[in-house]
């Protein structure tokens, strides 16, 4: 049969397989976007003891079509004196890099032999920054281009809260790589499958560690010395680069730019219909997003303890695959019940955090991990 | 005298936020907790459960006018709760009663009787004031319409919702 | 393929980098040179320079630009775009342009790399973030450190000077 022959040539495999990966990625990120907006919903009303969405479908599951369809049926209203053109495409833009970031994530380990990453990227995290930091060009435009004041001020706030907080997001994971080696997030995760997770190093596979238990199936489940000593500065990135993800992604506490109370919802105030729905969105995606590259990170990727990768058989593939966005619904979780619990910071403690702790911490951080791995190598 | 309440000194570790913070998401996970194995009471469902059945005698719903039980409208046209009523909900155009009527020496009867129900506040007064116990405050709470005109009650209508009412006072009747 | 690639978005650059001196409006301008900064960046990605690219769009494009449109939105833009066009200004500009334009091609014709063809850069076999480390703190290590120390002390002078008193 030509036509097969022709699908597996290397490099047509290679395009039809990435387009593949792409549609299906796309499609459960979307998904779960449109769920993450329920489970915002579901969750803060469970933390105020209310009962949330349950009217459409079970359990109010088929809420976000309901939702999806209203706003897609409502007015797309432009008010006069906007700057039409970036008006209109400043949700595409706050849209666009929240998606793009999902191309360098390493989802899963593989199927069919096939990597479950879109791009393998060598300096996966510097794209993930690169994009990410784009996010921030639709929401100033959109408040620019509102003429209105609370959009201006919410555009304004956005703009330097995210250039503060991307310093100590950057500077926050250069231990991880100092460790890893790498930039390349799908070997980030492989050196936590064989090290253990950057936040829970408990298993290894050399020897010589200070305490050790070998299980059945041949796994060692203990610490070393490097692993224990690493742990100080993985925990410091780690609450650092989470904290940051908070302010990059607008999640309280570090709404500034919606702030509903102060700005009437911010940047998005004078959008209606669609283009609010993709800012919305767009807000999730980013969110989701930001979960995947912690999971990565921090949290093993797609690697459970002791669980085979996906050159052991489909099985364990979907099994890694499932892990990944299991930890991603977990991260999520957190973001939400963090956002229901505590309350929105003033901009001046948002900019002194920022510059005067995370800023340090995380440099003086790089420098611990430096000295650790100095003294791991003599 | 002004009391002058001390900022409490706060040490390292509460200035660092850590503590509060942890405490507040300790808080919030236990209602969340609570709510997921259903042992937190929540609001009645309201379209599926009613309050009817625990509802007090003396509710105030929406003002009915009354037939008593010789099917005679007990309203007397006296207008005194048009007058009464705050947000004047309330319009009746009387009309006479015809001679060879078996109530004739009543006199006057409602020929339209019109309570505006976006209006009404559900005060009561109507019923206070009429002396003719004729118009009653019922249970009926939800009141809804499509459009202004549907929102006005008239006589039919609140006959309808006032329907009949036993063991009120005769004082037309004829003496036995 | 990659030609192509090349030329979209060579064309792309060229044209975003007059639209920023063209439009009146800096927001567009401003803008216009961010579609340049990426399209700079998509042709360092089409040469397998990824690293160089990916910095490109973070440093300009996600950090420098938003500071720049940061400081535009706080202008008052509806002065600048009344502003008419300055005849004087116009000329001596492409005045400027011109000259540079002559110094540049008679400086990349008596480059050696205009007459004869170099055999492209060995590839390491390494991510290309791993060699221009190598070369950075290796070949050229004193030079990156003087540009460190020159970076670190106008840290601290912008610090300085920006403190509220100045005694
Ligand atoms: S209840 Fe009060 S407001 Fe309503 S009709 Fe009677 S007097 Fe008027
Ligand atoms: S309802 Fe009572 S108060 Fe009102 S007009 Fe009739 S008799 Fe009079």
């Amino acid at each position: 049969m030509p036509s097969l022959d022709l699908f597996l040539q290397p490099e047509i495999f290679l395009v039809w397989t990435a387009a593949l990966k792409t549609f299906v990625i796309l499609g459960v990120v979307l998904t779960m976007v449109a769920y993450s907006v329920w489970a915002e919903r579901k969750v803060s009303a469970f933390i105020q003891d209310r009962i949330g969405p349950n009217r459409v479908g079970w359990a109010g599951l088929i809420q976000p079509v309901a939702d999806g369809v209203k706003l897609l049926l409502k007015e797309n209203f432009v008010p006069g004196g906007v700057n039409k053109f970036f008006f209109s495409i400043a949700p595409s833009l706050a849209m666009i890099p929240a998606i793009l970031v999902l191309a360098v994530l390493p989802f899963g380990s593989s199927l069919f032999g096939v990597p479950m990453v879109i791009a393998n990227l060598d300096i996966g995290v510097l794209w993930v920054f690169a994009v990410s930091s784009l996010g921030v060009y639709g929401i100033v435009l959109a408040g620019w281009a509102s003429n209105s004041k609370y959009p201006f001020l919410g555009g304004i706030r956005s703009s330097s809260q995210m250039i503060s907080y991307e310093l100590s997001l950057g500077l926050s994971v250069v231990p991880v790589f100092m460790i890893t080696g790498t930039l390349n997030l799908g070997e980030i995760v492989q050196y936590q499958v064989d090290h253990g997770w950057m936040v829970f190093p408990a298993w290894f596979q050399s020897g010589g560690g200070l305490l050790e238990i070998t299980t059945d199936n041949g796994g060692m489940f203990g610490l070393d010395l490097g692993q224990s000593l690493l742990w100080i500065p993985m925990m410091i990135s780690f609450v650092i680069f989470m904290i940051a993800m908070f302010a990059e992604t607008n999640r309280v506490p570090f709404d500034l730019p919606e702030a509903e109370q102060e700005l009437v919802g911010g940047y998005h105030t004078e959008y209606s219909s669609m283009r609010f729905a993709l800012f919305f969105l767009g807000e999730y995606a980013a969110m989701i997003a930001g979960a995947g590259v912690i999971v990565t990170l921090f949290l093993g990727g797609w690697s459970l303890p002791f669980v085979p990768d996906g050159s052991q058989g489909w099985f364990w593939g979907l099994v890694n695959i499932g892990t990944f966005f299991a930890k991603v619904a977990a991260i999520i979780f957190f973001f939400l019940w963090v956002r229901w619990t505590l309350p929105r910071f003033r901009f001046d403690q948002l900019m002194k955090l920022g510059w005067y702790v995370f800023f340090e911490v995380a440099l003086l951080n790089i420098f611990l991990t430096a000295g650790i791995l100095a003294y791991l190598q003599s | 005298m002004a009391t002058i309440v001390q900022r409490p000194k706060l040490n390292l570790l509460e200035r660092s936020y850590f503590p509060a913070i942890l405490g507040g998401l300790w808080i919030t996970i236990k209602h969340f907790i609570k709510m997921l194995f259903g042992q937190t009471k929540v609001t009645m469902q309201y379209p599926e459960q009613k309050w009817d059945s625990a509802m007090p005698e003396w509710y105030r719903g929406a003002p009915t006018l009354v037939k008593d039980e010789h099917n005679r409208e007990r309203c007397v046209a006296c207008q005194l709760c048009e007058f009464i009523c705050p947000p004047r909900a309330i319009t009746i155009k009387p009309g006479e009663l015809p001679g060879d009527n078996r109530w004739s020496k009543v006199e006057k009867y409602p020929e339209k009787f019109d309570i505006d129900m976006i209006r009404c506040i559900y005060c009561g007064l109507c019923e206070e004031v009429c002396p003719e116990q004729a118009i009653f405050l019922r249970k009926d709470y939800s009141i809804t319409g499509l459009t202004r005109s549907e929102m006005v009650h008239d006589k039919e209508k609140l006959y309808e919702l006032g329907g009949v009412m036993h063991g009120l006072v005769h004082k037309w009747n004829e003496k036995k | 393929m990659l030609t192509i690639l090349f030329w979209v978005f060579s064309v792309l650059m060229l044209a975003s980098a007059a639209a920023v001196v063209l439009f009146r409006n800096p927001v567009n301008s401003a803008m216009s040179l961010v579609l340049s900064f990426l399209a700079l960046a998509a042709l360092f990605v089409t040469l397998d320079a990824f690293f160089i690219g990916v910095i490109q769009v973070l440093v300009y494009a996600g950090a420098v630009m938003v500071l720049f449109l940061f400081i535009i939105m706080l202008l008052d833009l509806k002065a600048e775009t009344r502003r008419r066009l300055n005849i004087a200004a116009l000329a001596g500009g492409i005045a400027v342009l011109g000259g540079f334009v002559v110094l540049i091609t008679h400086v990349v014709k008596s480059l050696p790399a205009s007459t004869d063809h170099f055999p492209p850069l060995a590839r390491t076999g390494y991510p290309d973030a791993y060699d221009i480390g190598m070369t950075l703190f290796s070949d050229f290590n004193l030079p990156f450190q003087i540009i460190g120390v020159l970076l670190l002390v106008s840290t601290v002078g912008v610090v300085f000077l920006s403190r509220r008193s100045l005694r």
